[in-house]
């Protein structure tokens, strides 16, 4: 109600009276600055994440995420590494996409060494890079689901995340930690048979696709707790480096597996990039989940373009790396990650700067959580889907 | 090595194209920032380094930003490129005896500090890559550290930075003028010393033999599992 130039005298002192009473009412109810905690240890979180929130009310005035409880130092470790050992410290970086994260690595130590894996190598690490996206969103979205109160979608993502597993397993021997990728190619070959049990697992992961899609993006109260929720616009995604679905989630549209398919077979594969204009909770789980299911057909056509010949090219059992730098950045299921290496012609890096998409995605928290309410901050870290290991490296 | 441009084997169709595309790119750079750029080095169809002055280091990220559409951010941080003091000091048996394998001497000269592309004067260096995810370009960035160990913050062009400035500046003790938040990411408040810097002995290389070189490790019980105790020597010094 608006006092207007042609309300009697009377109904503008009544209007007065009442915005008098509301704030006298406002300074009896006025709160204290609260100092929320959230943290270290939360279910909202892969790993320990502490969020120092400074509240008025029910709204955030400020987040402050403190982190370093997961920090390994990696960096410094890979100094002290030959580079064939580095993959077994980098796997453990974001740990739900494991193998993507040896990719980049092996990419830039091959492109300093002038090496090129044999097409059969670079079609199965696109395919197992796929599957790894697979694994790892399928379960970040079980999660966020998880996270707003639906108790279902978790266990059916761990359920279903297993056939990925299975077929990671089968090839490289470990669910989580393959180590797979060498200098020049892979280590094995797949086994007799993965080809038509992959594409099996493929058409599963559709169809969980499909399940979490009227499951969690049909139901009212997520789609309540999401849309509207924590928009983050693209400029803002972009200068703070965000990646992977949370910046497509932004409406960007940028993909490196398109736009820059360094050393992998995507461009060898029709698919599509997803974008969400709304920048939103909801945007960023939603092209999570459409590129979880793009991913599906991209190893589905893989497996069926996939080259014959051998696996490894021929590289020196020793390896020692030219001297030079070389930087690779690829899409990693939680976004672009990079690893910047320095060689000074040694058995080990003398460098190796670790890029890696959960750093920058959550460095965007102290904007985005400014002025959200308590309950949003869970669904917002959700949304935003990111991995401790990533973040500290 | 360093300013040569090494003949890439990149696909012949489109290495041409993109080749031209960073030398324009490097032209724009330097028609816009002048003196600021000191050196640059072109690897074709693959990247394209910049180095700039200290005082260059913020503009380049401004007129980046503002001036020439590169809105994405990548990362900020440091290399010490000093070789390690420690040579050989720090490796166990194990880690001599692979060296003899590839062929090295064991008593390897510490190298002269050289600084990779594009050259440099300082012993620490920030680097930094942007992108323009519009046109697809991209380009890494370096500049000198001072003795001062200064440098200006790009958290004005990319706010961003900021975590990036903070991990440097809590791993190398360089600070970024500008950035009000030098506190400590990762680092607990009260940590000691600069991690990253090549004068940070690991500790563990010390007390520990080269991890998992299981194929010259002899096997557990066996007489010539490596004897440790001359790093523990080292260690007690």
């Amino acid at each position: 109600m608006t006092a207007t130039a042609g309300a009697s005298e009377r109904e503008q002192l009544a209007y007065i009276a009442a915005k008098a009473a509301d704030s006298r009412v406002n300074v009896e109810l006025e709160t204290e600055g609260m100092t929320l905690n959230i943290g270290p240890q939360h279910p909202a979180t892969h790993g320990t994440l502490r969020i120092i929130a400074k509240l008025d009310g029910e709204q955030v005035i400020s987040a402050d995420p403190v982190m370093g409880y997961m920090h390994r130092g990696y960096e410094k470790l890979t100094e002290v590494r030959t580079y064939p050992q580095v993959t077994t410290l980098i796997n453990r970086i974001d740990w739900l996409g494991s193998f993507a994260n040896e990719v980049p690595f092996i990419l830039a130590a091959e492109k300093l060494m002038e090496v090129e894996a044999p097409p059969r190598a670079v079609w199965i690490r696109t395919i197992l890079f796929e599957m790894s996206r697979i694994a790892n969103n399928l379960l970040g979205l079980g999660d966020m689901a998880a996270q707003l109160g639906a108790v279902t979608p978790v266990f059916y993502a761990f359920r279903d995340r297993e056939y990925v597993l299975n077929q990671v397993e089968a090839v490289t021997g470990g669910r989580f930690h393959p180590n797979f990728d060498r200098i020049g190619g892979l280590k094995d070959d797949i086994p007799a048979g993965w080809i038509a049990s992959t594409k099996d697992s493929m058409v599963k992961m559709r169809a969980a696709a499909d399940e979490l899609e009227t499951l969690v993006f049909g139901n009212e109260i997520f789609t309540t707790r999401t849309r509207g929720i924590g928009i983050i616009p693209a400029d803002i995604a972009l200068e703070y480096g965000m990646s992977g679905s949370n910046l497509r989630g932004s409406g960007v549209d940028w993909d490196l597996r398109r736009d820059s398919p360094s050393g992998l077979a995507y461009d060898q594969a029709d698919w599509k990039v997803w974008t969400h204009p709304d920048g939103d909770s909801y945007a960023r789980a939603w092209v999570r989940l459409q590129e979880m299911r793009e991913g599906t057909y991209i190893v589905d056509q893989l497996l069926d373009s996939l080259p014959s010949g051998p696996v490894m090219a021929k590289v020196p059992r020793i390896i020692k790396v030219p001297e030079g730098e070389a930087w690779v950045e690829t899409e990693n299921p939680l976004g672009a990650m990079g690893y910047y290496i320095v060689s000074k012609g040694d058995l080990v890096p003398f460098r190796v700067k670790i890029r890696s998409a959960s750093f920058n995605n959550i460095a965007i928290v102290p904007w985005v959580l400014k002025g959200v309410y308590v309950p949003d901050i869970i669904s917002i870290l959700a949304s935003l889907y990111f991995i401790l290991g990533d973040i500290d490296r | 090595m360093a300013d040569t441009d090494t003949a890439e084997e990149a696909p012949a169709t489109d290495s041409v194209p993109k080749d031209t595309a960073r030398e324009e790119l490097l032209g724009e750079l330097q028609e816009r920032l002048g003196d600021a750029i000191i050196a640059s080095h072109i690897k074709p169809a693959d990247e394209l380094w910049v180095r700039v002055t200290t005082e260059g280091w913020a503009e380049i990220a401004h007129v980046l930003r503002h001036a020439m559409n590169f809105k994405y951010f990548d990362f900020v941080s440091a290399i010490d490129w000093m070789p390690s003091p420690f040579g050989r000091e720090m490796d166990s048996e194990v880690d001599l005896a692979v060296a003899a394998a590839a062929g090295e001497t064991e008593t390897k000269e510490p190298e002269p500090m050289v600084q990779g592309y594009t050259g440099g004067d300082t012993r620490f260096q920030v680097f930094s890559r942007v992108l323009d995810v519009e046109n697809l370009r991209g380009l890494i960035i370096k500049a000198d550290v001072p003795e001062s160990l200064e440098v200006p913050t790009w958290i004005t062009s990319y706010p961003g930075a900021v975590w990036h400035e903070r991990e440097v500046h809590e791993m190398y003790g360089i600070s970024f003028a500008g950035n009000p938040d030098m506190r400590n990411l990762y680092l607990p408040g009260d940590f000691e010393g600069y991690p990253m810097r090549k004068d940070f002995p690991l500790l563990a290389r010390r007390v520990k033999p080269w991890p998992g070189i299981v194929d010259v490790e002899g096997m557990p019980g066996s007489d010539d599992e490596p004897d440790e105790s001359t790093s523990d020597g080292e260690a007690a010094e």
